[in-house]
């Protein structure tokens, strides 16, 4: 590991985000090249031997992030990396992920779509694939980080909240967060908050690996610990076991959801600026918010009321969070480099007559600064 | 056979997952009941053991064994066990699978795990046919047999199962049947035993589909099928080749030395470390 973490130093998204994966305490990676991603698969196949982890290029994304889940079935913390295309491939286990509540991080350096799509140029598309790519009913987690040192900091948090919760955790990074190089301080290794998962307490023959209690989150196990439980991603009961009595898999089907929904002031951070006398909002996470930032600095010096809400979490969508902000204000502009993804969730929560206006770009280029501030003008 | 039943049920999750999915007259119940045994005699602990399997009637069996068991999805058993093996190596890892599951949805999987040579064990039962969905044909139905996505027959080939583990680059390759019930145990602990990824194809029937959709007899009809056309391999080369036609060689078919994964990564982790200096020799102190 590169030794003294906590000097200056230029650093490149990508290769944040893996420093933040170890010392997250992820020792598994098992990844497949695709750009714009494949830097943190290099970066980890040279860094992980050197602290005692592992690291394996798969055959396939399919394949990928089912070795990232065995090895956390084995006790290990893991992760993948990976580009629209195979974030794609990866659904599959996704969503074996969220059934199993198998702990593991997703990290996404979105590029331009649908199909191979623009792997070089930057894009959001993938917002609701890291909400919805998989099939059936589940509560989505996903992070996105707008600038280095937050791949840093945001790779860290998804490390925790997987194991907090039991539950694969997506960092949705884009082309230029990932790419882009700043000059940063990461935080001393000491002040970092590292959470793991929690252990089961009882000896093996009471333990159930999907145990229902009050908090939704069962204590895991690792393979080999004496523990000898069945994992499967049919529909099952707390201890395992293939089941098809309504009762039960209501029961687990709810539980997903409540270990989520019943945690959401934990999950969802939203950062503001400029909004406490603000009748304007731009709604922008990831690369786009950093601009939309400058557009509000421009709007405030023509006096014009605007801010900035930035949503750390993108998933869980910040309902209650925007339900209440809405109140003030006038207008939300919803600014993301896709068709439309993100501002069918703000209308969704809505229920005031606030204009939402969409302020897109699909080209492969960055939404600028002047292209918000022209909007706000336009719409205000 | 008292004794066997006796050996069988120290491993069986008795009271909480019987009866079983499997039909009367399946091989797949005598199959689970070779590797136990197998187990058994390897004096293995059950701790140490995870079975891993996908989605089909043979990969139903892990449920029911008291060991560290993962049901994976269709196909990619394989690409899990890689992962559990590489995080923990000192576990033992099984992989039980099917001729649809391990060939076409599995087959990139079971290409590179053949090469890739992780030391792991996969039981790959073959019955020639998609059993859980009711009989259609697989990538080892035999040419111009019945399947219900073949109602006029297979017009394609089916795999060379071994053949294609051998290319790929699998050190140990294996085959038996559900009849040579003895033979089929010892080739699992061979294969356990064996460092480096090894494959016992398990030629198995399905009486209640594949045999009846074609009028191959019910199970004991399809068993003595097995022993008629099973030519152990150390009797083949004594055979003429007229002998050889429309038989099948059972045995241990393939068996070489190959750098193991794991261990070769250790090595990784050590040249990472800065422990080997020049030529691989251990330089004894840890760089920073």
């Amino acid at each position: 590991m590169n030794p003294p973490n906590t000097k200056e130093r230029l650093l490149q998204g990508n290769r944040a985000c893996a420093e933040g994966a170890i010392a997250a305490g992820c020792r598994f990676f098992g990844g497949y090249p695709i750009t714009p991603s494949t830097e943190i698969a290099e970066i980890l196949a040279a860094e992980l031997p050197r602290v005692g982890g592992k690291f394996i290029q798969m055959e396939d994304e399919i394949a990928s992030l089912a070795s990232v889940i065995g090895a956390s079935v084995a006790g290990v913390k893991s992760m993948t990396a990976t580009s629209g295309p195979g974030f794609s491939l990866m659904q599959e286990h996704v969503g074996y992920a969220y059934m199993a509540e198998v702990p593991c991080v997703i990290v996404d350096v979105q590029r331009g779509g649908p199909s191979t799509g623009l792997p070089t140029k930057v894009a959001q598309a993938d917002t609701m694939q890291a909400r919805w790519g998989t099939h059936g009913d589940y509560y989505a987690i996903a992070l996105g980080p707008s600038s280095v040192l937050e791949c840093y900091e945001f790779t860290i948090r998804a490390f925790n909240l997987a194991e907090r919760y039991r539950t694969p955790v997506i960092v949705l990074m884009d082309e230029v967060v990932g790419h882009m190089r700043e000059k940063i301080t990461l935080p001393d290794p000491k002040e970092i908050r590292i959470v793991n998962r929690m252990r089961p307490t009882v000896p093996p023959e009471w333990y159930e690996h999907f145990e229902i209690n009050p908090h939704f989150v069962s204590p895991m196990a690792s393979f080999g610990e004496g523990y000898r439980y069945n994992i499967t991603g049919l529909t099952h009961n707390p201890e395992g076991f293939p089941t098809d009595r309504p009762v039960v898999i209501k029961e687990k089907l709810d539980k997903l959801k409540n270990k989520i929904c019943h945690n959401l002031n934990d999950i969802i951070q939203v950062r503001e600026e400029f909004m406490e006398d603000a009748n304007i909002a731009i709604f922008a996470y990831g690369i786009v918010a950093r601009a939309a930032r400058q557009a509000v600095r421009m709007a405030r010096e023509k006096r014009i009321k605007a801010g900035l809400i930035q949503p750390l979490t993108i998933w869980p969508f910040p309902d209650a969070y925007l339900e209440n902000v809405l109140e003030q204000l006038d207008l939300v502009i919803v600014a993301e480099l896709n068709q439309g993804q993100l501002i069918g969730e703000m209308m969704r929560v809505n229920r005031r007559n606030t204009r939402v206006r969409g302020l897109n770009r699909y080209d492969s280029e960055l939404i600028t600064p002047d292209q918000i501030f022209e909007k706000i003008r336009e719409e205000k | 056979m008292p004794i066997f039943s006796e050996v069988t049920h120290k491993y069986l999750r008795t009271k909480k997952k019987f009866p079983n999915v499997w039909c009367a007259g399946c091989g797949i119940g005598i199959v689970l009941g070779a590797i136990i045994r197998a187990i058994d005699n390897l004096k293995l602990s059950r701790d140490e053991i995870v079975m891993i399997s996908g989605i089909g009637c043979s990969s139903r069996m892990p449920v029911y064994v008291d060991f560290n068991t993962l049901h994976t999805t269709h196909g990619r058993p394989l690409a899990y066990a890689t992962g559990v093996k590489l995080a923990k190596p000192a576990l033992k890892v099984i992989i039980i699978t099917g001729d649809g599951d391990a060939l076409a949805i599995g087959g990139n999987h079971f290409i590179h795990a053949c090469r890739r040579n992780i030391d792991l064990t996969t039981i790959l039962v073959n019955n020639s046919t998609y059993g859980m969905t009711g009989g259609q044909v697989a990538p080892t139905t035999p040419f111009m047999k019945i399947g219900t996505t073949a109602p006029f027959g297979n017009r394609e080939r089916g795999f060379d199962i071994a053949k294609l583990a051998m290319a790929a680059g699998a050190p140990f390759v294996a085959r038996g049947t559900v009849y040579h019930v003895m033979q089929l145990q010892k080739l699992v602990e061979q294969a356990i035993l064996k460092k480096g990824f090894s494959l016992v194809e398990v030629i198995s029937q399905c009486p209640t589909l594949y045999g009846r959709l074609n009028k191959e007899g019910g199970a004991v009809d399809m068993m003595k099928w097995q022993r008629d056309h099973a030519i152990p391999i150390s009797a083949a080369g004594k055979a003429p080749p007229e002998k050889l036609r429309d038989k099948f060689l059972t045995g241990v078919l393939w068996d070489i030395e190959f750098p193991e994964y794991c261990e070769e990564y250790d090595k990784v982790i050590a040249q990472s470390q800065g422990l080997y200096g020049e030529g691989g020799r251990v330089k004894g102190k840890e760089r920073e």
